[in-house]
């Protein structure tokens, strides 16, 4: 190595090293923003967001890194929500407990799903993920354990662990935040291990590869699963916060959304759901409380729609660029 | 009396009418579906509110200008389907050269947009649009009482139908439609202003679900919300003909019909879903549609 | 250990009804929050009209009580249970609201009461129409005022098979609400000597209802009873109509259709429909009045769920000026002890299971001949004791209720 080259070398070496510590730096005051935040906003809200954030993240781990639009991601937290509701209010299992069972119903849901879908892509797998929600959807409606349209009221927040009284909203935000925490360091090492990198790379060339020897389906279901077993846990979690599972969330509505939480936030951007998630609820509840109450649906639209024609990237992806491109 | 199934033979005949009828909605709305899919590749989510604007339209023109349903029948559509040509023009072609999935995004605002104005505008109660004059009453068929209207609306949904098709199959205009969706910068190159023709398609297809709006009007109520349900419907009627089929769409839109038909009397808490449930299952045995070319 | 805990609650709230005399008005302000869906399918029937009938009565008060203001606070509650909670928790917890108005859907209402009950805050339910909010989901912090499934399905059923209308096809929306209808139905209905001949579920939503008319008309039944509320029902008498239901001799009843329901389908489409309803703008004098000021306002006529918005906003204020508290438990236990009388009810009493018990009156839809404009709609044909109307206590399963 010449000696230009090693200094080139340890100079990129150590902007890395910068780049790195940055990334701590900003880890790190988020984390502080995120445990003192109960203490400048209303919690229940900083939860509805930190679930609903989970929920996209989730998502986002399909669509952002592997390339698949689901429509049907309703069901996954639909079936988290029911089933921590049931197994709380009839077994009064602790809600830990309630949110793995509940967590484990929207695995199985979403291995069963993710077999049948994984094979088709773009609008036919965005069609069949809607239909088979669309079924899941059905079932919730008709089902008697869900009470229907009326839904499933009254959980108890219960005791963490059987220890810690969830009913005070500052130990139930802290433990959303440790749930979500978990969730987010999940998919933050999927997509950076080698199945992540395998993941990317069938997302932008499937039949190349396929050709590298990889076995694309099974790595999409991989994907598919971990993805519905996260929305089941926002779901489960959500409903552990509200004390209620509705029909709701099972509705091809909720699909939408949270397609329209990601594309604000940033596809396929670590952060972008986050920043998604906390802008869509926050429009949303800012706007149903005001006087412009009725014109809820109008708005959101609106949003999509400048969102597709001038910011694609969404807040954090063109906040990233924007960074690239001045602040190399 | 003879049994079908359980169901009297006439009650059945009754219902597969029924079914057929309902089935015309369906071909005529995912084939303005399909020929838009054909050619921009985009699902056009605005579908249902396209579908809602065409049987507003009508009632508007009635009630602020006096214009008869025969007139509205051509003029609703005219107009619905120039607002399709604006949104070609101004939005959608903005994002053409995209990955069409954000075609779908733009459109599903678009929806949430449209639906909402009218609803602010008009209540979500819906309006009555009365049955035009001439098409009052009905036949009795012996196994069923038949209004006029219903059997109206079933030969003009399949005239309509089948009209295009063959405009589509065997004409020139259809040629370079067909030529367009096969390769459209070769089209570009021999002349053809293929921007000029996507966005006539566009708006052609849009016009399609107006008409099935105004054909609508007489016989539910016009309501803001009328087309949001009907659409992930017409979405999986497209899916099970296959993508872009033109006969597939219109085929699979009165097949559906019927079996939708049939639910209604043997399970009709699945009524809804039933659709669905054909569709994953044609899904898994052939991927691209009863229809659609292997992919 | 639980029960002694509410043991102790007990006694402290004894402890601090005794000291009542001394009850303040909380912050200084009586905040109210109005939660209706504004933007959804429930929208007509309370919606951004309903706030205005909110606001007409704080005006009607000066808009502030013994000098404290008056607030109104509202939000769209998108038709969502967790929207619902969200909100009001919020309003309770951090906004400090003290009565919540409104309550459209009963998903959304039930899960409004679940958050305000043991709080100090009052719910106030005027557009749901399940009975089993004062039923099973009975609290102490909320009172049902307008109307119910009870009075709807045996006001109706009732009066149709005293007509003769014995056998019955019933056409229901297939969920909790339809089926607590179509139960109602069936018990009148065979109670009186008739006969439940078909009952078909149709999915909420449903686009076409011709082939369930066609059912009905093939079952052969007198009457065909449709249990299904809003968009649903509207589709199906238009499609009754089309295909000549009542021209071939079967009658139509609706048990649940409001208002703004009939106004869109028009006399023409809807008439000679028999329904109950739990007021009527032009019923009366003091009715037609206080419509004639909604009417200036809104131009429209106002449906009995903003009727009850306005009555039982009113009858709040008066309880918060009576007591001069805003606390859930004094205001209610005036409401309860002070009959009801004003535009919307006569002699109307809050029962201890939170239901507010007024007459309701069997209508029928005028012919276009008899209707003299779009909102000249239904002529009231019998009034139906209040007693007798809503469910008896005796049957109630609520825990309010002493047995």
């Amino acid at each position: 190595m010449t000696p230009a080259q090693t200094i080139k070398a340890n100079l990129t070496e150590l902007s890395r090293q910068r780049a790195n510590r940055r990334k701590w730096v900003l880890y790190a005051a988020l984390l502080l923003v995120a445990l003192i935040a109960p203490f400048l906003a209303y919690p229940v809200f900083l939860m509805k967001i930190l679930c609903f954030a989970l929920f996209a993240c989730a998502f986002n781990l399909l669509l952002g890194y592997a390339g698949l639009l689901s429509f049907g991601h309703a069901a996954f937290l639909a079936t988290g929500g029911y089933y921590t509701g049931y197994v709380i209010s009839q077994n009064s299992v602790t809600p830990e407990v309630g949110i793995l069972i509940g967590t484990f119903a929207a695995t199985v849901l979403g291995t069963f799903m993710g077999v049948l879908s994984i094979r088709r892509q773009g609008i036919y797998f965005a069609m069949i993920t809607l239909a088979l929600a669309q079924m899941v959807f059905f079932f919730y409606l008709q089902a008697d354990f869900t009470g229907g349209e009326d839904g499933m009221h009254g959980i108890d927040r219960g005791h963490l662990f059987g220890l810690i009284d969830l009913s005070n909203n500052l130990s139930m935000y802290y433990f959303v935040l440790a749930v979500f925490l978990f969730g987010f360091l999940v998919i933050q090492r999927t997509i950076h291990s080698p199945f992540g990198q395998v993941l990317k790379a069938i997302r932008e060339n499937e039949a190349r590869a396929t050709s590298l020897g990889y076995n694309t389906d099974a790595y999409k279901l991989v994907a598919f699963v971990l993805s519905a077993a996260l929305a089941g846990l926002a779901g489960s979690t959500k409903t552990v916060v509200f004390q209620l599972a509705s029909l709701t969330d099972a509705h091809w509505h909720m699909s939408g959304e949270v397609v329209l939480m990601t594309l604000v936030g940033g596809v396929g951007t670590l952060f972008g759901p986050l920043v998604g998630a906390a802008f869509v609820v926050t429009v949303e509840h800012q706007l149903s409380q005001s006087a412009l109450g009725d014109w809820v649906n109008v708005i959101l639209g609106l949003i999509f729609v400048i969102c597709v024609l001038t910011f694609r990237a969404g807040i954090v992806g063109e906040i990233q660029k924007f960074m690239k491109s001045n602040f190399k | 009396m003879t049994m079908i199934f359980g169901v009297p033979a006439a009650a059945f005949y009754g219902q597969l009418l029924l079914g057929l009828i309902n089935g015309a909605f369906y071909a005529l709305l995912s084939l303005g579906l399909a020929i838009i899919f054909g050619l921009l590749k985009i699902i056009n989510f605005a579908h249902g509110a396209q579908y809602m604007l065409g049987a507003f339209a009508a009632w508007l023109l009635l009630n602020m200008l006096g214009i008869n349903y025969w007139t509205a029948l051509f003029l609703a559509p005219l107009i619905v389907g120039a607002t399709g040509v604006l949104v070609e023009r101004f939005l959608l072609r903005r994002i053409a050269h995209i990955d069409h999935i954000y075609g779908l995004l733009l459109t599903f605002g678009l929806a949430l947009i449209i639906q909402g104005v009218f609803t602010n505008w008009f209540g979500v109660s819906g309006n009555r649009y009365a049955v035009p004059e001439a098409l009052r009453g009905g036949m009795n068929l012996g196994f069923m009482f038949l209004p006029y209207y219903r059997a109206w609306v079933v030969v003009i949904a399949l005239a309509v139908c089948f009209g295009v098709w063959f405009m589509i199959e065997k004409t020139k205009l259809g040629g370079y439609l067909r030529a367009g969706t096969e390769n459209p910068a070769l089209m570009q190159a021999f002349g053809i202003n293929v921007p000029l023709l996507v966005t006539l398609t566009y708006g052609f297809g849009v016009a399609l679900a107006a008409f099935a709006g105004v054909l609508a009007a007489p016989i539910y109520s016009v309501a803001p919300g009328m087309g949001a349900n009907l659409l992930i419907v017409v979405f999986a009627v497209v899916v099970i003909g296959g993508m872009g089929s033109i006969m597939g769409a219109i085929l699979t839109g009165l097949a559906m019909g019927i079996i939708e038909g049939l639910t209604k009397v043997y399970y009709p808490e699945a009524s809804n879903t039933v659709i669905f449930l054909v569709m994953i299952f044609v899904l898994l045995f052939r991927p691209s549609g009863l229809f659609g070319k292997e992919a | 250990m639980k029960t002694m805990k509410t043991v102790l609650t007990a006694a402290i709230t004894a402890a601090l009804g005794v000291s009542s005399a001394q009850a303040q008005i909380s912050d200084n302000e009586i905040r109210i929050g109005y939660l209706a869906d504004m933007s959804g399918i429930y929208r007509d029937l309370a919606g951004p009209n309903g706030l205005e009938a909110l606001r007409m009565a704080v005006e009607d008060f000066g808009g502030s009580i013994n000098g404290k203001n008056i607030r109104i606070l509202s939000a769209d509650d998108r038709n969502s249970p967790d929207v619902a909670s969200s909100t009001v928790r919020q309003w309770v917890e951090r906004d400090r609201v003290d009565m919540v108005q409104g309550l459209i859907a009963s998903s959304v209402t039930i899960a409004a009461t679940r958050v305000i009950n043991g709080t100090n805050t009052l719910g106030l339910v005027n557009g749901s129409a399940a009975s089993s909010i004062t039923n099973e989901h009975c609290t102490p912090n909320h009172i049902h005022w307008a109307y119910d499934t009870y009075p709807l399905a045996n006001g109706t059923a009732a009066a149709v098979v005293a007509e003769g209308g014995k056998d019955w096809f019933i056409l229901t929306a297939d969920y909790a609400f339809g089926h607590a209808l179509e139960n109602d139905v069936r018990n009148v209905v065979e109670a009186a000597g008739g006969r439940i001949v078909n009952t078909v579920r149709h999915p909420l939503a449903t686009n076409d209802f011709s082939s369930y008319i066609l059912q009905a008309q093939a079952s052969g039944a007198q009457v065909v009873g449709l249990a299904n509320a809003g968009g649903d029902t509207v589709n199906s008498i238009i499609t009754a109509g089309e295909f000549g239901l009542t021209q071939a001799g079967q009658s139509v009843a609706a048990l649940l259709l409001f208002l703004n329901d009939v106004h869109a389908l028009g006399a023409e489409t809807a008439q000679g429909i028999q329904l109950v309803t739990g007021w009527y703008w032009d019923m009366d004098e003091d009715a037609r009045a206080w419509a004639d000021r909604f009417y200036e306002r809104t131009n429209a006529r106002p449906s009995m769920v903003q009727a009850g918005i306005y009555s039982s906003t009113m009858h709040y204020l008066r309880g918060v000026e009576a007591t001069g508290s805003d606390r859930a438990a004094d205001v209610r236990q005036w409401m309860a002890e002070n009959p009801v009388n004003d535009m919307f009810a006569k002699g109307g009493y809050v029962r201890e299971d939170g239901r507010m018990v007024h007459d309701m009156y069997l209508a029928r839809v005028k012919t276009p001949a008899e209707s003299s404009n779009a909102w000249d709609l239904y002529e009231i044909i019998r009034t139906i004791p209040g007693d007798e109307a809503f469910r008896p206590l005796s049957d109630s399963v609520c825990s309010l209720v002493n047995q």
